[in-house]
């Protein structure tokens, strides 16, 4: 067992109980931590699949921004423990137990499934960031492009959407005209 | 090291969502949750593109990343909104669907 | 000058996107000026062309490739010939004189720019009829002659009779057109091109491998087409009606151009038709037929321009009727005579109806030769060249069709002559009745009368001329050796052998037509002296009805259809689609109402479903099929 898989094996338990955290934390602020644990180990799996680019990508934006939105969005509810109503024992048992089958499902069809690549260990420069950038930009321009509307259309839906209701139906309630 | 490895632990990361979705009845969470199917599933892309010595398949974990954060951006546009109509974020409370 | 020919079309055709684009705006006057000088501007380039084609020059133009798929080869190419080049002259000639006489006669009626874009868009379309070099262009033409003529005739599109009538006419012509679509498709199959030089070069060297009785299917598709186009029986009920158009539409189209469109195609396909005996009997026997129950009908109509609609029909059959002897040149004569004498006609009618206020009804005219000088000798005219009074021209081609006859088939040649009589008969019956004697009209109408303006009478007086001057192209063998038309359209047009006649007999057949001429003329004169117009009785009012024709077919044909018709709209619309459709529309709602019970409307629920259906679905992959 070299340094490899040391570093392998850890990253992985840490992924794996970290994401149970997430699903069983009673606490919202608690799941959101556990997501950031999360998403740390698997910076830690890219780096170790020389996936430098996406790697930092990775912490940046799902750990950086997108948790602190989820973060921010808890705390702006004021949620907690207290307040998160809980399913009935039978069906998180059935969560649970369909889950499972899924997993093993899927186990059981990928063990005969012609699966028996090996990751080279040798430090390999594909995931750098001038190589992503080139195939980004050479093969990858218009969905880049596309992309960016996709963004600007998000940005304004959930402006649209977030904003505060008019009050112009309340005014035409207290229309003196009607009374 | 095998490519099993990673797709089991993908496979397991993946199962793990689906479970907190199914469990779960605060809209956040299960959000979340889907946030860690995809990442799951990035993991399993970025594997692949070792293996096959191919950048492709990491310019679309990018991409999905991309569109991970457009979609986090109107969902909770969209959670604060119900939030502020039905003040809870239980999604048994959303059975409007049927209507 | 021949590579100009594209001209020829092109002006017509500007004109009419001129005037149809922007006949909301142009001013009247402007509107006919523009029709007019764009038709006298391909006159003049026809003329250019038919004397560089009497010099001997004959080519194809080709413009463009027009289809192109695999062995298929259809360019859009013009012939310029020497048929080609008589047709041109006579389509821009007359129609010119035509555009001129409308300026004045339509001067009142709101829509004058719209007509005269109609108007330039027919003459466009009878140039590409007769220029084309391949039975396509031809069959362009051709369908756009018979679109134009429907929309002139319901040109006064608010009243129903007229657009009955212009329904009638589409759908007479579209009976034919589809005889000769499939007869250029059984071309097409059998001899792998539609180009005239191909096709007729193939049959005259006689190695197409094909047998006699397809040359005579050919023919007779072909010939089905020209019968829907010229108004023979069955298919010539719609040209009577076609005269609820303008009537300077029914001297273009319904007498001088567009009927005649079929009778060109003939002499275009004569290769095929010297080839198609069985074929060429149909065409004589259907034409003679024509000629006499079209004359017959013709002495008791009361409808100044209904009389000349059946004088045009009957005549039309006796150019079929030289058609059908092989004697095609003398059709061909036939037809440029006929268009100066019949375009005369209506063009005279015109001004009658002018003068009378709208009036058509003979029985309220007379007298009218008293206002209207210049109109009732132009008119007389008219009326001796097509009765076939020696000096006119009617007599000589009439003569020389029934010249043909008599070489040919004696019986024909009889029929013919008593069409020949009652043509005499009934145009100086129309001539009687309309310009001599007392006006039977109102005194408003009387009070009304005068000579129509220079538009009009100017055109008159040249065609008067031309009807009179037009046979001497073609004087029979006995008074000149030198036949000019007959050795003009030899180059393009070959006659099946006529027979040489002895000169006593061709001189017997010239006393014979011109006495006849004579005689039956002078009877339509005195007949209708002191007309009484008692309603008529037997055989007469069977004449007034047309020999109830379009009764019959209202009877065998139109009812039947409605009948049937009706039975499947009640039976096979109604219930079998209509329930089919019905049918599933209400089981898809039933369905729909069962299953919504399964949407419960929680979203925990959805995701539970969905991902048993994910696992079910990988499941069946891996273990079953996979």
């Amino acid at each position: 067992m070299d340094l490899f898989e040391i570093l392998f094996w850890l990253l992985t338990i840490m992924a794996i109980s970290c994401a149970l955290g997430v699903v069983l934390s009673r606490n919202p602020v608690n799941s959101v931590l556990f997501l950031i644990a999360t998403f740390f180990s698997i910076s830690g799996h890219y780096i170790l699949m020389n996936a430098q680019f996406l790697a930092i990508v990775n912490i940046i934006v799902y750990a950086g921004a997108i948790m602190v939105l989820f973060l921010f969005v808890i705390m702006l509810m004021n949620l907690n423990a207290d307040v998160e109503p809980q399913k009935s024992r039978l069906v998180q048992f059935a969560g649970i137990i369909s889950g499972g089958i899924l997993f093993l499902v899927i186990l059981a069809a990928l063990r005969d499934a012609r699966t028996h690549g090996t990751l080279e260990r040798e430090a390999t420069d594909i995931g750098l960031i001038k190589n992503l950038g080139k195939t980004l930009f050479q093969n990858y321009v218009l969905p880049f492009e596309i992309s960016s509307v996709l963004f600007l259309s998000a940005m304004i839906g959930a402006i649209v959407i977030g904003k505060k209701e008019s009050v112009h139906p309340v005014v035409s309630e207290r229309n003196p005209h009607q009374n | 090291m095998p490519i099993q490895y990673y797709i089991f632990l993908s496979i397991a990361l993946f199962c793990i969502g689906i479970m907190g979705t199914l469990m779960r009845r605060n809209a956040i969470i299960i959000f979340m949750c889907i946030e860690l199917m995809l990442n799951a599933v990035n993991l399993l892309l970025v594997a692949f593109s070792k293996m096959f010595n191919d950048p492709s398949s990491q310019i679309f974990v990018f991409f999905i990343m991309v569109v991970a954060a457009a979609e986090v951006a109107v969902g909770l546009a969209i959670i604060v909104m119900m939030y502020r109509k039905v003040h809870s974020v239980d999604i048994n409370i959303l059975n409007r669907l049927k209507h | 000058m021949t590579d100009l020919v594209y001209l020829i079309p092109l002006f017509p055709l500007i004109g009419f996107l001129i005037n149809g684009l922007g006949w909301r705006t142009i001013p009247k006057s402007i509107g006919g000026i523009i029709g007019s000088l764009a038709v006298l501007a391909s006159f003049a380039v026809s003329l250019g062309i038919f004397f560089e084609v009497r010099s001997g020059v004959s080519k194809t133009v080709t413009l463009f490739d027009f289809i192109e798929t695999g062995s298929l080869h259809i360019p859009l190419a013009f012939q310029v010939d020497s048929l080609s080049a008589l047709f041109l002259l006579i389509i821009t000639g007359i129609g010119f004189l035509i555009h001129v006489y409308s300026t004045s006669y339509m001067h009142d009626d709101e829509g004058m720019v719209k007509y005269f874009a109609y108007l330039n868009l027919f003459v466009f379309s009878m140039l590409l009829l007769v220029l084309g070099a391949n039975y396509l262009v031809m069959f362009i033409g051709w369908e756009g002659v018979g679109l134009c003529s429907y929309l002139l005739i319901g040109f006064w599109f608010k009243n129903r009779d007229y657009t009955n009538a212009a329904k009638k006419a589409f759908v007479m012509n579209r009976i034919g057109d589809l005889g000769f679509l499939v007869g250029m498709l059984l071309i097409l199959y059998h001899f792998g091109t539609l180009t005239y030089s191909d096709f007729f070069g193939q049959l005259q060297n006689g190695n197409a491998p094909v047998s006699n009785s397809t040359y005579n299917w050919i023919a007779i598709c072909l010939f089905i087409g020209a019968m829907g186009k010229s108004a023979q029986i069955p298919l010539y009920t719609w040209l009577p009606d076609a005269m609820a158009g303008p009537t300077p539409v029914s001297a273009l189209i319904h007498a001088a151009t567009m009927v005649t469109a079929g009778i060109y195609m003939i002499a275009r396909s004569n290769a095929l038709y010297n080839l198609a005996p069985a074929a060429l009997h149909l065409v004589a026997w259907i034409g003679c037929a024509t000629a006499l129950l079209a004359a017959t009908i013709a002495i008791k109509q009361y409808d100044i321009k209904k009389v000349l609609a059946y004088s045009t029909v009957s005549q039309l059959g006796f150019m079929f009727m030289a058609l059908g002897m092989g004697a095609y040149t003398t059709a061909v004569f036939h037809v440029m005579t006929h268009a100066f004498f019949k375009a005369l006609l209506f063009l005279g009618s015109g001004s009658v109806i002018h003068a009378m206020g709208g009036e058509q009804d003979i029985r309220k005219m007379g007298g009218l030769g008293k206002h209207m000088k210049i109109t009732q000798i132009t008119f007389l005219i008219g009326c001796l060249a097509i009765a076939g009074i020696p000096g006119f021209s009617g007599f000589f081609s009439k003569d020389e069709i029934l010249g043909s006859t008599f070489a040919g088939n004696k019986a024909i040649y009889v029929l013919g002559l008593i069409g020949a009589m009652m043509t005499a008969f009934y145009m100086f019956r129309l001539y009687t009745l309309t310009f001599t004697g007392t006006f039977r009209g109102t005194h408003e109408q009387e009070h009304h009368l005068h000579e129509s303006p220079a538009a009009i009478t100017i055109p008159l007086i040249i065609l008067a001329i031309l009807s009179v001057v037009g046979g001497y192209v073609g004087l029979p063998a006995v008074i000149s050796e030198h036949h000019m038309l007959g050795s003009f359209l030899s180059s393009s047009v070959t006659n099946l052998g006529l027979h040489e006649m002895e000169h006593s007999t061709e001189w017997m057949l010239l006393g014979i037509s011109t006495v006849v001429a004579i005689v039956f003329s002078i009877a339509g004169f005195a007949a209708n002296r002191k007309p009484s117009f008692a309603p008529n009785t037997g055989l007469s009012k069977v004449l007034e009805n047309k020999w109830y024709v379009d009764e019959l077919y209202d009877s065998i044909i139109v009812r039947p259809i409605t009948a049937f018709s009706n039975i499947l709209d009640r039976f096979v619309e109604k219930m079998a689609i209509d329930g089919l459709v019905n049918g599933i529309g209400k089981t898809v709602r039933w369905g729909g109402d069962r299953t919504r019970l399964l949407q419960t409307g929680q979203v925990g629920f959805y995701i539970f479903m969905m991902v048993i259906g994910m696992t079910v679905l990988f499941a069946i992959s891996f273990f079953w099929i996979g």
